[in-house]
C-alpha cells in the first residue's frame, strides 16, 4: 500500500538532497572535468560540505556566484567571468554546468548562453556541458540522472560500430564502481563505465603538488558510447524519461538493458547471466565460488534473521534492489520509504519481487519525521539507509546499518559494498551481525558464542 | 597550472617591507572556489541555536536538507532547533507562489510543537517570486498570538556578513518585548557564543562565579523568554566580531547597555575577557572573584601545557577560519605552544580586522581574505606547515597534504573555549602533530622520498 505524504504543507528533516548535488557527482567522476553551478554561491558550498562530509575528500565545485545585480540583470557576466576563473586555475576539458533553482527561476536562457560561450572558447576550450538541475524539481538522485544523460547528449559522436559496453552504474559508492570494474574486465569485456569517480572521490595522499582532475572516464571514450555494442544501465525505478540509455537507443539503435542494482544471489544471477550473454563467456570460478560462499552464509545465518523486520530508505534504486535481496535471505522489509519516488516504485517493487509481501508499507516523497513516526508503529528489529536515520535508529533502539549517501557519522563510506556476489556477502555479514550485536547486548547473559 | 587568479591579488597581503593595504568584504569572485557561502548561511547560523524557536526555510529542499543538524550547538532543554523544517517548494508552488504552502506549513507546526517564537528564513527565489513572506508572518502572528519574524536570508542578496545583519534585525525584533523587573544591576548577556559543545555553558559559570547574573545567551542555549529581557541587563559582552555586532550596537543606541568585544580563546584573551567585564562593573568583590578563578583556572592548566609545547616548539601553523576574531586568539595560543603562524585568514573579517591582525603576526605571514581551495594548498605546502586550523572543507585538503589539523569551527564536538578549552586545544594540536601516521607519507617534510624500511 502506497503512500503519498502530500497532504502535510511542510517536510521536516527532508531525506533527500538537491538536485545539482547529483549532476555534480557525475562531472566528479568525468577526468579533466570541473563541476560549476551557476547560481547562488551557498548552494556550491553546501553541497561540497556535505560531499565532503560523506567522502572524506576534497571537492571543487565552481559556481557564478550570483549577486543581486545578476538576479536583476541575468547571470551571463558571472558565467563568463566564473568559467574563465574556472579555466584558469584547473586548465580543464570539460566543464559541467549544473542549474540552480536560482537561475531557473529567473529564466535564464542557460542552453543558449552555454552555446555562446563554447563559440567564444573556441575549439581550443573546454567542452561545456549543461543539464536543468533546479532544486525544486526532484532529488539529487533525478540530476545525477539527468547529467549522466546531458553528458551522453553532448557528446556522442556517429561512427563506426565498436566492441564495448556502456554501463551507466548510478549513485554507487567507489568500492561497488571498483568491483563493477574487476567483473567486467573478468569477463573480458570492454567497457565505458560512467561516471567513475572511484579515483577522484576517493584516492590516496597527494604526492604532486597540486590536486590533479585527471582520473575518471575518459572524454574521448565518451564521444564514442553511439558507436557501443550495447548499454547496461542499473537503477531507473524513478524515471526513465532522464535515461542517457534512452537517449542512445533512440540516436544510435544501442541496445539498452535496465537492470536493477545487482544486490543478492538472484539479481547478481541476472546481471552475471547478461555480461555472460554480451561476452559469450562462461562466468569465471571465482564469482561462482563467491556466489557459493554467499549461498553458505545465507543458510549459515538464517536463523538470525528469519522474519526480521527491516525499514529501508533511500533513492528508489536502491530500494528495489534492497527489498529483492532482503527478501530472498527471509528478512521483510516492512517499510520502504523512497526519497525520490515518482510513482512508479510500488509497481516495479510488485514486478521485481517473486513474492510481494503483503506486510510492507511503501511511502514516497517523505521526510524523516514521517518516516519515524510510521517505524514507530511497526516497531522494527533494524534500520538500513544513510546516517541521517541515526536519531530514528537511538530513538527506536534499533540498529542502523550504513548504507547510501549521506554517511556523516562513520568513516569508510567509499568503502561500502553493496554490489556483486562479493558487495553483497559484506553487506550481509554486516546486517547479520548488526542483529547479532542487538542480541548480544540486550541478552543480561552475555553470550559469547553466538 | 594553479595559482593566484589575478584578481584575487588585493585580498591577500604578505608582511614585510611593503604598507599593509587589503582589499576585503567583497562579493566572492565568480569561479574561485570560495569556503563561504551565503547571505542564508549567516542567518542561519546565527540564529539556529535558539533551542525553543521554531525555525522555518521557506525554499526548496537544499538549504534545509545541508543545514540540519550540522553544527555542534547544544541546548540545556528543548531541542527543537536540532529539526530542519521548510516548506520543500516544487515547481508549482514557484509558478502558482508558495505563500499558501508557507501559512500552511507555520500553522501546521505551530500547532504542533507549541514553540515560543518562530523565524522564517527566505531563501534566493523566494525572492524572485515574489512571495511575501512578511505579510504571511504578521497574519500567522495575529491568529496565532505567535511572534513569528521574517529573516530576510535571500542567498544571492549580499555575503554571508549581510546574513548576519539579518539575523540581528530578527533578534532585535525579539529584545525590549519582556520583563525586566527582577534583573539585577550586576548582569549581562552572553553575544556572538553559539553553545558548541558547551562552551557557553563554561562561559556563563564563570560570570556565575564572579557574581554576575547572565539574563540571556545570544544565542547559544538561547531561549526566546530570555531574549525578550535581554535589554534588562546593564552590560553586553560581544564574542565575534562580525556576527553580533549589529545587534549590540542596536542595544547600545536603543537600550543604553554599552558592549564590550572579547573572546573566549586562549588563557590571555580569556582572562581579559573576564578582568574587562569585573572592571566594567567597579565592584571589588567582582574583581576579587575574578583574580581568584584565572589564577586558579591558570594554575590547572599550565602543567599539561608546558608538556605539550615541548613537544611542539618549533612547529608552523595555517589558519583560517570564518570571522577574524578568532585568528587573533588562535595566532596568540599558538604562540603560547611554541608555534608560529605562518599563513591566516578569515572568509569574513573587515579592513580593521586584518589591519590589527598584520601588526600582531609575525614577518612574512601571510594574510588572506576569503580565500580559494586553490590558494589555501598553495600556501600550505610553500609554508610547510605542520598544522592547519580550520573547518570541514579545509580538513581533506590538509589530510591529503599531510599536514595535521585542528577543527575550529561551529560543527566541532570538542570545546575550544574557556580555560579548559585552551587544555582541549593543545591536546587536539598535539595529538594530530604528534601522529605517526605522518611518518608514512612520502615527501613529506622530515620522511625521506623513498619509503625506506625504518
Amino acid at each position: 500500500m502506497t503512500e503519498q505524504m502530500t497532504q502535510t504543507a511542510v517536510t521536516r528533516n527532508p531525506c533527500r538532497m538537491c538536485t545539482p548535488l547529483g549532476a555534480v557527482m557525475v562531472f566528479s567522476g568525468i577526468a579533466n572535468a570541473v563541476p560549476f553551478l551557476h547560481g547562488s554561491q551557498g548552494c556550491s558550498t553546501y553541497i561540497r560540505r556535505y560531499l565532503i562530509g560523506h567522502f572524506r575528500e576534497p571537492v571543487d565545485i565552481a559556481c557564478s556566484n550570483f549577486g543581486e545585480s545578476s538576479v536583476i540583470f541575468g547571470g551571463w557576466q558571472n558565467l563568463q567571468t566564473g568559467l574563465k576563473a574556472v579555466i584558469e586555475q584547473y586548465n580543464p576539458r570539460l566543464i559541467g554546468i549544473a542549474t540552480t533553482c536560482l537561475a531557473e527561476t529567473i529564466g535564464e536562457d542557460i542552453p543558449q548562453m552555454v552555446r555562446r560561450m563554447q563559440q567564444e572558447l573556441g575549439s581550443g576550450g573546454p567542452t561545456l556541458v549543461s543539464v536543468s538541475t533546479p532544486s525544486y524539481n526532484g532529488s539529487h538522485t533525478d540530476g545525477f540522472h539527468r547529467a549522466v544523460k546531458a553528458v551522453v547528449e553532448t557528446l556522442a559522436e556517429d561512427g563506426p560500430k565498436s566492441r564495448h559496453v556502456n554501463v551507466f552504474s548510478g549513485m554507487i559508492s567507489p568500492e561497488d564502481i571498483r568491483h563493477l570494474k574487476d567483473i567486467f574486465s573478468a569477463f573480458g569485456l570492454k567497457t565505458l563505465l560512467m561516471p567513475d569517480y572511484s579515483d577522484a572521490l576517493d584516492n590516496g595522499i597527494w604526492n604532486q603538488y597540486e590536486k590533479n582532475i585527471e582520473s575518471g572516464t575518459r572524454i574521448g571514450s565518451i564521444r564514442r558510447c553511439g558507436q557501443a555494442r550495447a548499454t547496461i544501465e542499473f537503477g531507473l525505478a524513478a524515471d526513465v524519461a532522464s535515461s542517457a540509455g534512452e537517449t542512445l537507443l533512440r540516436r544510435f539503435g544501442t541496445p539498452l538493458y535496465e537492470l536493477p542494482l545487482p544486490i543478492g544471489v538472484g539479481l547478481n544471477d541476472k546481471f552475471f547471466e547478461r555480461l555472460g550473454f554480451l561476452s559469450g563467456r562462461e562466468v569465471p570460478a571465482r564469482f561462482k565460488d563467491q556466489r557459493s560462499r554467499l549461498i553458505d552464509s545465507y543458510v549459515d545465518a538464517h536463523k538470525y534473521v528469519f522474519r526480521k523486520r527491516a525499514v529501508l530508505y533511500g533513492p528508489s534504486d536502491l530500494l528495489v534492489s534492497m527489498a529483492t535481496f532482503l527478501h530472498e535471505v527471509g528478512i521483510v522489509p516492512i517499510l520502504c520509504a523512497a526519497s525520490d519516488g515518482k510513482g512508479r516504485f510500488e509497481d516495479y517493487l510488485r514486478e521485481n519481487l517473486d513474492a510481494p509481501s503483503d506486510q510492507m508499507t511503501v511511502v514516497e516523497d517523505t521526510d524523516f519525521a514521517s518516516i519515524e513516526e510510521t517505524a514507530e508503529k511497526l516497531k522494527p528489529d533494524l534500520l538500513i539507509g544513510d546516517s541521517n536515520g541515526y536519531r530514528m535508529s537511538r530513538r527506536l533502539n534499533a540498529p542502523l546499518v550504513r548504507l547510501g549517501l549521506p554517511i556523516h557519522d562513520r568513516i569508510g563510506a567509499s568503502r561500502i559494498a553493496a554490489l556483486g556476489y562479493q558487495g553483497t556477502q559484506q553487506l550481509f555479514d554486516r546486517i547479520v551481525n548488526a542483529l547479532l550485536e542487538k542480541q548480544q547486548t540486550d541478552s543480561p547473559v552475555g553470550y559469547t558464542h553466538l | 597550472m594553479s595559482g593566484i587568479l589575478e584578481k584575487r591579488s588585493k585580498q591577500i597581503h604578505r608582511k614585510g617591507a611593503q604598507p599593509f593595504e587589503m582589499a576585503c568584504e567583497k562579493h566572492s569572485l565568480a569561479g574561485a572556489v570560495s569556503q563561504r557561502a551565503c547571505v542564508f548561511c549567516g542567518s542561519r547560523v546565527v540564529l539556529y541555536p535558539i533551542a525553543d524557536a521554531l525555525h522555518v526555510i521557506h525554499g526548496p529542499v537544499g538549504c534545509a536538507a545541508y543545514t540540519w543538524d550540522i553544527r555542534g550547538s547544544l541546548s540545556s532543554g528543548p531541542e527543537l532547533h536540532r529539526m530542519s523544517f521548510t516548506t520543500d517548494l516544487r515547481e508549482n508552488d514557484i509558478i502558482h507562489g508558495g505563500e499558501k504552502k508557507l501559512y500552511r506549513c507555520l500553522k501546521e507546526l505551530i500547532d504542533q510543537y507549541q514553540p515560543k517564537a518562530a523565524f522564517v528564513y527566505s531563501t534566493c527565489i523566494v525572492g524572485v517570486i515574489g512571495d511575501d513572506v512578511e505579510a504571511i508572518c504578521k497574519r500567522v502572528s495575529s491568529e496565532t498570538g505567535l511572534t513569528v519574524i521574517h529573516v530576510a536570508s535571500e542567498g544571492f542578496k549580499g555575503t554571508k556578513k549581510d546574513g548576519y545583519r539579518a539575523a540581528c534585525a530578527a533578534l532585535a525584533q525579539l529584545v525590549g518585548t519582556g520583563d525586566v523587573s527582577r534583573i539585577g544591576s550586576l548582569s549581562l548577556n552572553i553575544l556572538g557564543d553559539f553553545n558548541i559543545a558547551g562552551e557557553t555553558w563554561t562561559i556563563r559559570e564563570y560570570y556565575r562565579q564572579m557574581g554576575i547574573e547572565v539574563v540571556s545567551t545570544i544565542t547559544g542555549d538561547g531561549r526566546v523568554e530570555d531574549i525578550r529581557r535581554a535589554h534588562g541587563a546593564k552590560l553586553n559582552v560581544v564574542q565575534c566580531s562580525g556576527s553580533m555586532v549589529h545587534l549590540a550596537k542596536h542595544m547600545q543606541e536603543w537600550y543604553g547597555i554599552p558592549y564590550l568585544h572579547v573572546s573566549y580563546f586562549g588563557l590571555q584573551d580569556m582572562s581579559k575577557a573576564l578582568y574587562e567585564v569585573a572592571e566594567f562593573f567597579k565592584n571589588d568583590d567582582v574583581v576579587e572573584r575574578a583574580r581568584s578563578l584565572v589564577q586558579s583556572e591558570i594554575a590547572r592548566a599550565m602543567p599539561e601545557l608546558t608538556r605539550i609545547r615541548h613537544d611542539l616548539i618549533g612547529k608552523k601553523a595555517g589558519i583560517y577560519t570564518g570571522g577574524a576574531f578568532k585568528a587573533f586568539s588562535l595566532v596568540e595560543s599558538l604562540r603560547m605552544l611554541g608555534m608560529t603562524t605562518a599563513f591566516v585568514g578569515s572568509q569574513t573579517g573587515s579592513l580593521d580586522d586584518y589591519k590589527r591582525l598584520e601588526a600582531f603576526c609575525d614577518e612574512r605571514t601571510i594574510i588572506v581574505d576569503d580565500a580559494n581551495i586553490m590558494e589555501l594548498v598553495r600556501f600550505a605546502r610553500e609554508t610547510n606547515i605542520d598544522l592547519f586550523i580550520g573547518g570541514v572543507k579545509e580538513r581533506p585538503v590538509a589530510y591529503k597534504l599531510g599536514i595535521g589539523f585542528c577543527d575550529h569551527n561551529h560543527e566541532r564536538k570538542i570545546s575550544l573555549a574557556g580555560f579548559e578549552g585552551m587544555l582541549n586545544f593543545a591536546r587536539e594540536v598535539h595529538m594530530s602533530v604528534m601522529s605517526p601516521v605522518w611518518k608514512l607519507i612520502e615527501g613529506r617534510k622530515g620522511n625521506s622520498r623513498k619509503n625506506s624500511n625504518d
